[in-house]
């Protein structure tokens, strides 16, 4: 797309671009967007799981106010804890609380498992050895707690992890839906392994490792009410042994994580906003399989914001990008790994989305739950 | 995927973008402005989302019209829908995008953090078979929106009366597409050069019900679709019938559009509906003939006439400019409260609720200063 310069024959002329008012209020609303975003509500609702602005806003005021120390308010997906022996180790945990338990491609004991184990990874441990606590309802098939406890231990062994200690609670009928599922995670980091946003600069790629919103869509599909039929399965998968391959062919890589809930929308303006750089995206490379973006533009909802189970977003040395895309690339889950853009340092802590026609858009923060458009 | 990407090939986009460039002739000593309304919440979805506004000339500027359907309703039927929710056994079905609508007492994602029994649904038949499905409850459906979506209502009105469903009701809330228009041809301060004319609502009400527009206030209207390419073809075929001096109503999204729209969907409104004498709309007012409600026949399943809604009529807002915006007269940046008190996480007002409203559209697709915009579209990362 060449980008036409105009000279307006008379400046009076109202155009459909920004006139000068119009880059004033976008200039007072960066300012206000500074800000980190305010608890206002005085109950939970679901907005504030959804892993955008509202969850934000009550990790902020509740558990950081409550919890406040030194590794916490890094807010990373794991800790990273030096040991007095100088090692390093990365520490994470996660609840999962899917429905329904079972979906294309994977149950919540995949989930448990994998979750925990790549939050790990993205700290660049190697993930070592798991925690599992069960909150149980009254009335929960043991069959079911068995199968699902079957792929728990299919996934660790995967995954190269050991599941070391658990918990069991039940509760009465109605106060749990069906179980719940909490994980926490152990690894040891490699020394001289960094991985930190404040590593970022401008001119750094950033590369997914594969196509994006398949678990999110599998899940939403899966959900009774809707009788959408189309061919999707969750990717849950863990990416530990895929992110050792990248990092030993690029190790320079500045930072890593895996766009879980929310997506690579809302991991890309965490970035944005820690780091106070830009990110342009490409909309022409972003890799949605078709039945994906189908399902996406039927129920009006943008595949940057749904989450991914077995990917992982990485921003990496522009010099050892093509050896790291090619080492990913020969490794089973890594084939469709590309770079999808780039830091600048030209648009401000923004994310900008490159579209098919060389327009440009803003990709923000969610608000809560993607909720579906009516027509 | 078929049926879409034809709709988003970039090349097409180029070719278009150079017709409209050569018809508007931005660098033209005497430059005509253009000034377009797109009428409804799904153009102006689609011109932000593909960054439309910043490949357009200078001189061709689109405004955002009034349909959509989530921007339009007042304050005061939120009111009766978050009071519908919480009456006992009443199950509360709506479409997703009125969940966080604000009402003076918060939004229907409120009321169902704090116990009312509110759910989401993507057709009026889901909420149907909730009610088939839990007969000891009472099942209301909030039914919202234009021409496009009161077929699916009635065919669910019908089907209900069928089946002898006695514990569903429908709240209906339903416009029409017609009497706002008129109103904004009718108000003083909107100088238009023409109009891209509503996809949806014209695959029901076809296209002669635009008539009036080239008619009577003497502008043009081209009926267009959601993609990218569909609002792109749309505004040339503007500007080559203001070029060549014609005033008509053409049909840019024949593929889906005919003629008479839907004969079908059209009677089993009629079946179903009545025009209310008139209907608030949020920010516009009062409009005649304007709201549809369940006729006699169908007064079984009329949530109106089985519930006694405090029906309390509420003033937007003061700082709330949602009529000029629905109306085109102001900007979604031009609000005083828009990106500071006015935010997609604290609406003040509708229009940045929907994903189809202009101020959420603009907030999150299109606040970009337009040199960093064309920055970000010639680079190549």
């Amino acid at each position: 797309m060449t980008v036409r310069t105009v000279t307006l024959p008379d400046a009076t002329v109202q155009h459909s671009g920004p006139s000068f008012a119009e880059n004033e209020v976008i200039e007072r609303i960066k300012a206000f967007r500074k800000r980190r975003p305010r608890l206002i509500d005085e109950i939970i609702t679901m907005s504030h799981g959804a892993g955008g602005k509202s969850s934000a806003a009550l990790v902020d005021a509740v558990f950081v106010e409550g919890f406040r120390n030194e590794q916490l308010v890094q807010l990373g997906d794991g800790a990273v804890l030096t040991l007095p022996s100088g090692e390093r180790l990365a520490f994470s945990t996660d609840s999962f609380v899917v429905q329904p338990l079972r979906f294309p491609g994977g149950s919540i004991g995949h989930l448990a498992v994998h979750g925990t184990v790549n939050d790990l990874a993205m700290a660049g441990a190697r993930p070592s050895w798991l925690s599992a606590a069960f909150v149980l309802e009254e009335g929960f098939k043991i069959s079911e707690l068995q199968e699902i406890v079957a792929d728990m231990a299919a996934a660790a062994l995967a995954a190269g992890v050991q599941i070391v200690t658990g918990d069991t609670k039940v509760v009465p009928t109605g106060a749990a839906d069906g179980l719940f599922i909490t994980t926490a995670g152990v690894g040891v980091i490699p020394a001289g392994r960094r991985l930190a946003a404040d590593r970022v600069q401008a001119g750094d790629k950033v590369v997914i490792s594969g196509y994006i919103g398949d678990h999110g869509m599998a899940v939403m599909l899966a959900r009774e009410s809707l009788e959408l039929e189309a061919d999707i399965c969750s990717d849950t998968a863990s990416v530990s042994d895929l992110v050792q391959t990248m990092l030993a062919a690029a190790p320079s890589t500045r930072w890593m994580r895996d766009p879980t809930r929310g997506g690579v929308g809302t991991v890309c303006n965490e970035l944005a906003q820690v780091t106070g750089l830009g990110i342009v995206l490409d909309e022409r490379v972003l890799p949605v399989r078709p039945a994906v973006h189908g399902a996406c533009e039927m129920l009006g909802i943008d595949p940057l914001y749904v989450a991914n189970e077995g990917k992982f977003l990485a921003v990496l040395d522009p010099a050892e990008t093509d050896a790291a895309l090619a080492a990913m690339r020969a490794h089973p889950l890594g084939g469709d790994a590309v770079v999808i853009g780039e830091i600048t340092d030209k648009i401000g802590a923004t994310v900008a989305l490159r579209t098919q026609f060389g327009g440009t858009r803003i990709v923000d923060m969610l608000v809560g739950d993607p909720l579906p458009r009516i027509c | 995927m078929r049926f879409v990407d034809e709709f988003r090939d970039p090349a097409a986009a180029r070719l278009l973008l150079a017709a409209i460039e050569d018809m508007a002739d931005p660098s033209a000593p005497d430059a005509e402005h253009f000034k377009f309304m797109e009428v409804c919440g799904g153009h102006t979805h689609t011109i932000y989302r593909h960054g439309l506004e910043h490949v357009l000339p200078r001189n061709v500027e689109l405004v955002h019209g009034p349909g959509c359907p989530v921007c339009v309703i007042p304050m005061g039927r939120v009111d009766d829908a978050m009071w519908l929710a919480e009456q006992p056994d009443v199950i509360f079905t709506s479409f997703g995008d009125m969940m966080r609508v604000p009402g003076s007492k918060g939004s229907l994602l409120e009321a169902k953090a704090r116990g009312a029994d509110v759910r989401f649904v993507y057709s009026p038949l889901d909420a149907l078979k909730l009610a088939v499905d839990n007969p000891t409850k009472k099942v209301v459906f909030f039914a919202v929106g234009f021409e496009t979506t009161a077929p699916s209502t009635a065919v669910t009105l019908i089907r209900a009366r069928e089946l002898g469903v006695t514990n569903f009701s429908v709240f209906s809330n339903h416009v029409t597409i017609v009497p706002p228009l008129k109103a904004i041809l009718d108000s003083p301060d909107m100088r238009l050069s023409g109009f891209l004319g509503p996809g949806h609502v014209s695959t029901v009400v076809g296209n002669r019900p635009y008539r009036f527009v080239p008619e009577v206030y003497g502008k043009p209207i081209v009926v267009a679709g959601f993609e990218p390419l569909d609002i792109l073809a749309s505004v040339a075929m503007l500007l080559r019938q203001i070029r060549e001096g014609r005033c008509e109503v053409e049909n840019q999204y024949g593929r889906v559009v005919r003629e008479d729209g839907n004969p079908a969907a059209l009677s089993l409104m009629a079946q179903v509906f009545e025009l209310r004498p008139h209907f608030e709309w949020r920010g516009l007012g009062f409009i005649s003939q304007s709201g549809l409600r369940l006729n006699a026949d169908f007064a079984a399943w009329d949530t109106e006439r089985l519930y006694d809604m405090p029906g309390i009529r509420v003033a937007d807002p003061k700082a709330c400019q949602c009529g000029e915006v629905l109306k085109g007269v102001l900007k979604p940046w031009e609000c005083k409260v828009f990106g500071t008190a006015c935010t997609p996480e604290t609406p003040i007002g509708t229009c940045m609720v929907s994903p189809e409203g202009a101020c959420a559209a603009y907030y999150n697709f299109g606040r970009m200063h337009r040199d960093a915009a064309q920055l970000v579209g010639q680079s190549g990362a």
